[in-house]
């Protein structure tokens, strides 16, 4: 179907049907029981799911294909973000131009910073990377948000947003004064009560969803598709492709530009959530962020970075959540002395501490799983599915292994 | 003149910094090739072992003193500090003004044993690995240490003031012949750079005067040769990884009255000496120190009034603009050796 294999085809069908039935998935726990609090199925939440998971896929063609580790993506997300909320302030608050136009701002941006960047490979280019980045981030924070210049592009500490007194020559009187497709506002939502289920469909999450599809199928066409063969090749020997006579970096540009283009899109879907775009999304953290969840979920694997990105979104929202009150409700069946114990243990993982417990389990997962949780899983299902690892491992040693 | 005199000890303060941190990244580089993003990280250690320090020395107990009263007309209670009375009155406040020169003696052990376990307990598992699976495992590092400090100490910056003699400053102006006020520079930035140039000075030596590290340096050359002639290498680098924590611990502490501590600033030091050590040329000690010292001058001269009126925000770039500069002109940086890091 659509130029994929079968395996392909289901693949591309799971991850439509997930997308398209999250507001059920991802409420799986009855309005008001105590479970109620792990349901994931509110939009704001299951939107940044899907932004997240396109700015993951996007890293991964440029990372899990040529293993260029760019530290620098967060200024494309930003760059994105900057120009829909232009396309708002200056034509009108559909979103249709603003989410083009961040990805075509997107794209030329990372055609200059890729141009530069990609004439070193290895740490050189995570450093290069990481000082554009830092660059961007700085200029948009001070000079070229200046709200007292003229020349103001990004509104600095305040973060750029639509202001009355903004010319908006598109906009009609009928169409809401929110982000919307078309009329219907991002934020407009319709509810289903099922027994004593609750379930949300929200308009921005749907947009978010069904360019998360189409998204999705582009990296899966690029997977497979001679383009993706030679990125890997970059990848697995960079020097032996150039000794043939080939000249890789028009390759490795075109997985930057398409990379930087996805971030794009995920900055500009991120305004059309909130039309309030800061510099903070540009920092450094910010890039570090989308490497956490492409690794995590597994880099060069087509489902990883989705995974991954719904993994660390979901659970820095309900980490962050649980309390100590909610522990003692937890714990409240261990002896006193225990339980306090076994609190204050847990206590420095959740809540604020959600970040340590990130780091800590990116960690293990860089030790011990490289191949991020998609291999876990894949492990997983091999152990059960009753396969011996002598079986597998007589597979890999009948393929014969390039000479260095 | 005097603008550029003044320029250049501004400079010369956050230009140690970038210089002794780069200094540790180069040492760990040189040595083990491990590429540490976690060095930021040990250098936020080190401040806040300068905050730590204060803590405990103004610990107090509270007594009762009858004879007066406050506001409230209940009798007043007084807060002593144990050292005070311990050593008496005036040994102890002077102990509690010199708490970040004191924090030295606590940093120097509490980094040299962070360096060594976490050499052991990670980073040992990671030389076969790729130079990226290095840098995303230290970076989960970062986030880790970054974050149990903050647990424990907040995310507010925490003031911590330089001792009392040292906190004016010093009117450098008038020992050149410039008029007075011209040229002013505060005493504890002299006594930083004058710290920074001493430890640097000192690794230097280690490294060029004693047994120990000759056997490093030729370990650096040829770890291969030298593990061949029975010398026991990895242990001896793992004591330089944790000297070399040692030292951005060190820049830390002394750094705490310059810029109140908070628990992110390993990681905006950590991006700007990984600029400079790429500048200096990877795994080139001297040339991490002079670029440290070069980019922290260049930061301090493109923050002028004069050059910010001509080029708006270029302090906030400078830094950057030169690192790609060289990277594209002058791929191993300014003194980089050969077949370094070059796949």
């Amino acid at each position: 179907m659509l130029g994929l294999d079968k395996k392909d085809t289901t693949l591309m069908l799971v991850v439509a049907a997930l997308a398209l039935l999250a507001p059920f998935i991802l409420n799986p726990f009855p309005e008001g029981s105590a479970m109620a609090q792990f349901n994931a199925g509110y939009p704001d939440l299951m939107q940044r799911f899907a932004i997240y998971g396109i700015l993951a896929i996007g890293f991964n063609i440029l990372f899990g294909l040529t293993g260029y580790l760019s530290f620098g993506h967060a200024a494309f997300l930003g760059v994105g973000s900057y120009s829909a909320v232009w396309m708002f302030k200056l034509l009108s608050y559909n979103v249709i131009p603003g989410i083009i136009l961040s990805v075509i701002v997107a794209g030329l941006f990372s055609v200059v910073i890729g141009f530069i960047s990609l004439r070193r490979s290895g740490i050189y280019f995570s450093i290069l990377t990481l000082a554009f980045a830092q660059m961007s981030y700085n200029l948009a924070y001070s000079v070229l948000g200046n709200p007292s210049s003229n020349f103001n592009l990004t509104n600095g500490e305040t973060g750029l947003q639509v202001y009355a007194s903004d010319p908006q020559i598109l906009a009609s009187a009928s169409a809401p004064e929110v982000p919307h497709l078309f009329g219907v506002a991002m934020r407009s939502s319709y509810q289903l009560e099922v027994g004593s289920w609750l379930f949300t469909f929200n308009a921005g999450y749907y947009l978010c969803a069904v360019i998360l599809m189409l998204s999705f199928y582009v990296s899966v066409r690029i997977f497979r598709s001679p383009f993706g063969m030679m990125l890997r090749a970059v990848k697995s020997n960079q020097q032996r492709m150039n000794y043939t006579g080939l000249h890789t970096r028009p390759y490795t540009l075109a997985a930057f530009v398409i990379s930087g283009m996805y971030a794009g899109l995920a900055g500009g879907l991120l305004s059309t959530m909130d039309p309030l775009a800061g510099a903070e999304r540009m920092q450094w953290t910010a890039s570090g962020e989308v490497v956490l969840m492409t690794i995590l979920g597994g880099a060069g694997t087509l489902l990883g970075p989705v995974v991954g990105a719904g993994f660390i979104k979901y659970f820095e929202n309900i980490f962050s959540k649980i309390n100590e009150g909610v522990l003692h409700q937890w714990f409240g069946f261990l002896p006193d002395g225990m339980e306090s114990a076994v609190i204050w243990v847990v206590e420095h993982f959740v809540g604020p501490g959600w970040h340590l417990t990130l780091g800590l389990l990116f960690m293990l997962v860089v030790t011990f799983l490289p191949g991020g949780l998609v291999q876990g899983g894949q492990h997983l299902w091999r152990l059960l599915a009753g396969k011996s690892r002598k079986e597998e491992h007589a597979k890999t040693e009948t393929q014969s292994t390039p000479a260095e | 003149m005097d603008a550029i005199i003044l320029q250049i000890l501004n400079g010369l303060d956050k230009g140690s910094a970038y210089a002794l941190i780069a200094l540790g990244l180069t040492l760990i580089f040189g040595t083990l090739g491990v590429v540490n993003f976690a060095h930021g990280a040990l250098f936020m250690i080190g401040a806040f072992c300068a905050v730590t320090m204060q803590r405990l020395l103004t610990l107090s107990f509270e007594t009762v003193d009858p004879t007066k009263t406050d506001f409230l007309g209940k009798p007043m209670k007084i807060k002593t500090h144990y050292v005070e009375a311990w050593f008496g009155p005036d040994v102890g406040a002077s102990l509690v003004d010199w708490a970040v020169p004191l924090s030295i003696l606590l940093a120097i052990p509490v980094m040299l044993i962070i360096g060594y376990v976490m050499e052991r307990g990670l980073i040992k598992h990671f030389y076969k690995r790729p130079h990226a699976d290095q840098i995303l495992v230290t970076f989960g590092l970062a986030i880790v240490l970054q974050e149990i400090v903050k647990h424990y100490y907040g995310a507010n910056p925490i003031p911590t003031g330089a001792p009392a003699a040292f906190r004016g400053s010093f009117d450098f102006g008038q020992l050149l012949g410039f008029d007075p006020n011209v040229i002013i520079y505060p005493y504890w930035r002299m006594v930083y750079f004058a710290f920074a140039a001493v430890i640097i000075g000192a690794v230097f030596a280690f490294l060029q005067f004693t047994t120990f590290g000759m056997v490093v340096r030729a370990g650096m050359a040829d770890r291969e040769t030298v593990g061949l002639l029975g010398i026991n290498i990895d242990r001896r680098f793992t004591i330089m990884f944790g000297l070399a924590a040692a030292v951005a611990g060190l820049a830390g502490a002394m750094y705490a009255p310059i810029n109140s501590p908070n628990y992110h600033m390993g990681m905006d030091f950590l991006v700007l000496s990984f600029v400079v050590v790429v500048v200096g040329g990877m795994g080139s000690l001297p040339g991490a120190v002079a670029a440290g010292f070069l980019l922290g001058i260049l930061e301090a001269f493109a923050s002028m009034n004069e050059i910010k009126s001509i080029l708006p925000g270029i302090d906030q770039i400078i830094i950057y603009l030169v690192a790609i500069i060289i990277l594209l002109t002058r791929p191993r940086g300014l003194l980089g050796r050969k077949g370094v890091m070059e796949e």
